[in-house]
């Protein structure tokens, strides 16, 4: 069982409160295609991926930006069962989308960047440290299906 | 994965914005990583205070970001212009390598922190790649 202390329980919910789920889900998923192009193998479907342009301005891939922070969401009002919670994401990640985890970490750096930019000096250390520890715990619970 | 012409354009002109900040920023990138990944504090269990903003932390920040500033300069050939540097941390300080990936990430958050409209996801990719280089170069000495 995860133990959060109140600060870092505060400070998940104020993230989560504060930043914009139709623009960070889109900024931190297209950012982790850029940065990590083989990141793409997964999403062969989804058209033009070609160059930064065409990814930041992708239709599919701003959707799933947003289905990615809504999954995440979930994890932010479940944070006392994350690994529960994600019990069929994660069977979903391993048997069907067949995603290697450690790409769960680029994902969750992108996204640490997107909302520090979004965030700014707000984003302090301590807040910085909350936040890892809510990713690593979510990461965790996404690789604790896989066999 | 290694630098393009313009990955090398784009680290540059990146870094001339950068320059200005250097310190304050190398400051907050080390201040963060001791905080985040408290196991990197290991290393540094000769310094009086690890709190972020410290004096120990401040002047380490700002001989990071030295050393950053002149792998830029010698981004052409960063293993040989960074063979000293390397034989420090291979003989000396004996830095894991792994350490190295998680002070890169921490200089990263205070780029999109410090610089949010510089560091566009072009720039993200190519200075994500640079400070892979510089580790690479970096570890060049240990075995």
């Amino acid at each position: 069982m995860v133990k959060w202390t109140d600060f870092e329980r505060a400070t998940i919910q104020d993230i989560f409160s504060k930043i914009d789920y139709e623009v960070v889900g889109p900024a931190a998923f297209s950012r982790c295609l850029i940065v990590y192009p083989w990141t793409q193998r997964y999403f062969g479907g989804f058209g033009n991926l070609y160059n930064a342009a065409a990814i930041t301005s992708n239709p599919k891939v701003a959707a799933h930006g947003k289905v990615v922070i809504a999954g995440l969401e979930k994890a932010v009002k479940n944070m006392d069962d994350i690994k529960t919670t994600y019990k069929d994401l994660s069977v979903l990640h391993s048997e069907k989308l067949q995603v290697d985890p450690d790409n769960f970490n680029l994902l969750a750096d992108c996204l640490t960047i997107v909302v520090a930019g979004q965030m700014g000096a707000a984003f302090t250390p301590e807040v910085h440290a909350a936040f890892q520890k809510f990713l690593a715990v979510v990461v965790a619970s996404l690789r604790k299906q896989y066999y | 994965m290694s630098l393009t012409t313009k990955d090398k354009e784009t680290v540059k002109a990146f870094w001339a914005k950068v320059a200005p900040k250097a310190e304050d920023i190398g400051q907050d990138a080390l201040s963060r990583m001791l905080v985040v990944y408290p196991q990197t504090k290991t290393y540094f269990a000769h310094w009086k205070d690890l709190s972020p903003g410290s004096a120990p932390v401040k002047k380490h920040g700002a001989t990071v970001m030295g050393g950053v500033a002149d792998a830029v300069a010698k981004i052409d050939d960063l293993t040989s212009g960074l063979l000293n540097l390397s034989e420090l941390h291979a003989f000396t300080l004996r830095v894991d390598p792994a350490n190295f990936k998680i002070l890169a990430h921490n200089i990263l958050v205070v780029f999109a922190i410090r610089l949010p409209n510089d560091f566009t996801p072009e720039v993200h990719v190519a200075v994500d790649k640079f400070l892979a280089a510089v580790a690479r170069a970096l570890s060049e000495k240990y075995r």
